[in-house]
């Protein structure tokens, strides 16, 4: 099986079961290298169903302060693109399997050398790629690149979305589409937009490929909601905050089993 | 002749391509969430561009409100000082709100009053000028302006945070990475990100995503257009013929694109950038991204393709300039392409160098530069003892100096 084969399996295994995929997202090299490895070995453990694995990077224009904060103390502490493969190496080796997808900016990856990072990346163990700067029509080496090395390619579309677009995304990406909440930035939010329901229902017409919901969910039931909707809860801050708390990896570890549990219960279950 | 290219004319007016592309450089990466919002940018602008009515009510606010054109100066003591080529200065610093930024910033944000039914406008700023310009403009037209400016730079531009104040902006600071103007940029893309469906960022440079490399670039070039015909008239002032060379100082490189784009098919006129040479490239402490060639290389940042100063992962790198204005790792796509296919050429200026030029201006001519504009004057130092005296530069001459008083105080001491 390839990565894309293992992120379709996951959501071929939910249909059966019911519920959303629970998707953290973490930014490798924070608090430290080696407490990042053990937060996304809790993350497997309570239940994630696949993992971002967040390359940090000196520019994160679509990130909030909570991500931005993360990732600059990542890049301090010395992390490198090379150290995140190696990483994901490492967990491999330790017995993680949830499938993993790379996420970071254009920049690091055109400095890696597309190709020789897509090649690197599966080698490593990742599953897909998330790039939030780079649209189709922008990858035309990467997408290839991954195709070959049997990685994901994930797109993202937003609410400002237009059908054209939407058409264009459906038609370039592979293992699932990465609906980004509200037009803004990542961060944890209070509530979930009103028009997701709408926009959700927007993208489903035009693809069969499973939609997961990023951007703002930071609770259980904010995620059991969204997992009535979508196949798919990505949370990101609500989880890297809780991992550089002072309770660290055991904030990580009862946030995550909450996120776990709203993802997965079966439609109606929420209210 | 040796810019001469008659075997394979390159076709200047047919960059960007419709995707946005100068040759490899340029593109569109930003977030999905953007991509609407660049597109009906474009669409805005290619529309305005053959309105009448549009390019009328810019064409007179030009004229009545920014005090173009803006004049032609001979710099008849510099050119004997130096002892050889004939010195002309375009005078920007003469335009309203001091310096050219106020072309750009007038023409976006007329656009989106007339043709994009936002109310809001967010703009970054460096040395503080073109957040000058841009608050100016949104006082003028009525509408609500949020300038994004680096801590830093905040506090080496005081007099133009203040200005700003004035005329209505609210000024918020940015803490994050450098706190300098890629900051600045990367908190201006998040507030628009945020704000898309009512809110229009207003990039000063000729930089980011498709179409603003272009669109900056066309309401620039009236600086090269006055220029052209300016230097062929002596009733303007000019020597009755054309420059030799150009010069003008790049940082992301607006005002050296508006003033070489309409010289472009004049293959006898040397054009030439000057980026900021900060400490020297060995030092690594410079924003100098086609002269270091170790950590300038292709890349993407802020939503284009070009050349960028970063580290072998990379991730950006810090930068340093005396002048705020040209502290920025990146540069404009089509100074990228003009500079492959050899129709530009690029050079740099040290700090050091830069407070030279800022002096002989100030002593010899009586004009206060801006210290971005310092950088061309202080290439021109050097350059111009180098040709016969029948020869003519043109400087850019993109800002005044008021601004930046303090820092000079700070660097030189004071007055001798």
């Amino acid at each position: 099986m390839n990565g894309v084969d293992r992120i379709d399996q996951v959501f071929q295994d939910l249909k059966k079961r019911g519920g959303a995929a629970f998707m953290p997202y973490h930014a490798m090299g924070y608090p430290t290298r080696q407490e990042s490895l053990e937060v996304v070995a809790a993350l497997a453990k309570a239940g994630a169903d696949i993992i971002e694995f967040g390359i940090p990077h000196s520019d994160p224009l679509a990130d909030g302060p909570t991500i931005q904060t993360a990732t600059f103390s990542a890049l301090v502490g010395g992390t490198t693109v090379a150290d995140c493969l190696q990483m994901s190496r490492e967990l491999r080796d330790r017995g993680v399997e949830t499938p993993f997808c790379a996420m970071s900016y254009y920049n690091p990856i055109l400095a890696y050398g597309e190709e020789r990072f897509v090649e690197a990346a599966a080698d490593a163990g990742m599953d897909g790629l998330i790039v939030p700067d780079l649209p189709p029509g922008e990858s035309e080496l990467l997408e290839p690149a991954c195709r070959a090395a049997g990685l994901a390619t994930v797109y993202m579309l937003a609410p400002t979305s237009t059908e054209e677009r939407i058409k264009s995304v459906a038609r370039h990406a592979t293992g699932f589409i990465y609906l980004v909440s509200v037009t803004g930035i990542t961060g944890a939010r209070d509530e979930l937009p009103p028009g997701l329901p709408a926009f959700v229902e927007r993208v489903r017409r035009h693809t069969d490929l499973p939609l997961a919901v990023g951007f703002g969910i930071s609770t259980g039931k904010q995620a059991a909601r969204v997992a009535d909707i979508a196949q798919g809860v990505i949370v990101g801050s609500a989880l890297v905050k809780a991992a550089g708390s002072e309770e660290g990896l055991d904030a990580v570890r009862s946030l995550a089993e909450r996120l776990a549990t709203g993802s997965h219960r079966t439609q109606g279950e929420s209210d | 002749m040796t810019l001469s290219t008659t075997s394979s004319p390159v076709n200047y007016g047919a960059v960007p391509d419709e995707t946005g592309r100068f040759g490899p450089y340029g593109g569109k990466y930003v977030p999905e969430t953007l991509m609407p919002a660049l597109e009906e940018l474009e669409e805005a602008y290619l529309n305005a561009r053959v309105d009448q009515a549009f390019m009328q009510e810019l064409a007179n606010l030009q004229h009545t409100y920014v005090g173009r054109p803006t004049p032609l100066t001979y710099a008849r003591r510099l050119s004997e000082e130096l002892g050889g080529a004939q010195i002309y200065l375009k005078r920007e610093d003469l335009a309203h709100s001091g310096a050219h930024k106020i072309n750009n910033a007038l023409g976006q944000a007329l656009l989106m009053k007339r043709k994009m039914g936002k109310s809001r406008i967010v703009a970054e700023t460096g040395a503080g000028q073109h957040g000058v310009a841009t608050a100016t403009a949104a006082a003028l037209l009525g509408i609500e302006c949020i300038v994004y400016m680096g801590t830093v730079d905040m506090e080496r531009q005081k007099p133009n945070v203040f200005r700003m104040q004035l005329l209505g902006a609210e000024v918020r600071s940015v803490d994050s990475g450098s706190q300098t103007l890629k900051d600045a940029i990367n908190e201006a893309i998040r507030d628009w990100v945020t704000n898309v469906e009512t809110t229009h960022y207003l990039l000063g440079s000729a930089l980011g995503p498709h179409p603003y490399p272009a669109m900056v670039r066309d309401f620039q070039s009236i600086i090269g257009r006055e220029a052209h015909s300016q230097m062929q008239d002596p009733a303007e002032g000019g020597p009755g013929r054309l420059p030799d060379v150009i010069v003008a100082c790049v940082g992301g490189g607006s005002n050296a694109i508006g003033i070489f784009h309409p010289f472009l098919e004049e293959e006898n006129v040397r054009l030439i950038g000057v980026e900021a040479g900060g400490h020297g490239i060995e030092d690594g402490a410079h924003a100098a991204r086609f002269a270091d060639p170790e950590r300038g290389r292709l890349g993407v940042l802020q939503g284009t393709k070009s050349y960028v100063l970063q580290d072998s992962d990379g991730q950006i790198a810090l930068t340093h300039s005396i002048s705020a204005g040209l502290d920025y790792a990146s540069v404009g796509p089509e100074h990228a392409w003009l500079r492959d296919v050899g129709r530009s050429e690029y050079t740099y200026c040290t700090d050091t160098q830069t407070l030279a030029g800022f002096k002989a201006l100030c002593e010899l001519e009586g004009i206060i530069p801006a210290l971005e504009s310092a950088h061309a004057v202080g290439y021109v130092l050097e350059l111009a003892p180098q040709m016969p005296k029948d020869q003519v530069i043109l400087i850019n001459l993109s800002g005044r100096g008021d601004k930046d008083l303090g820092t000079v105080m700070q660097t030189i001491g004071g007055v001798r």
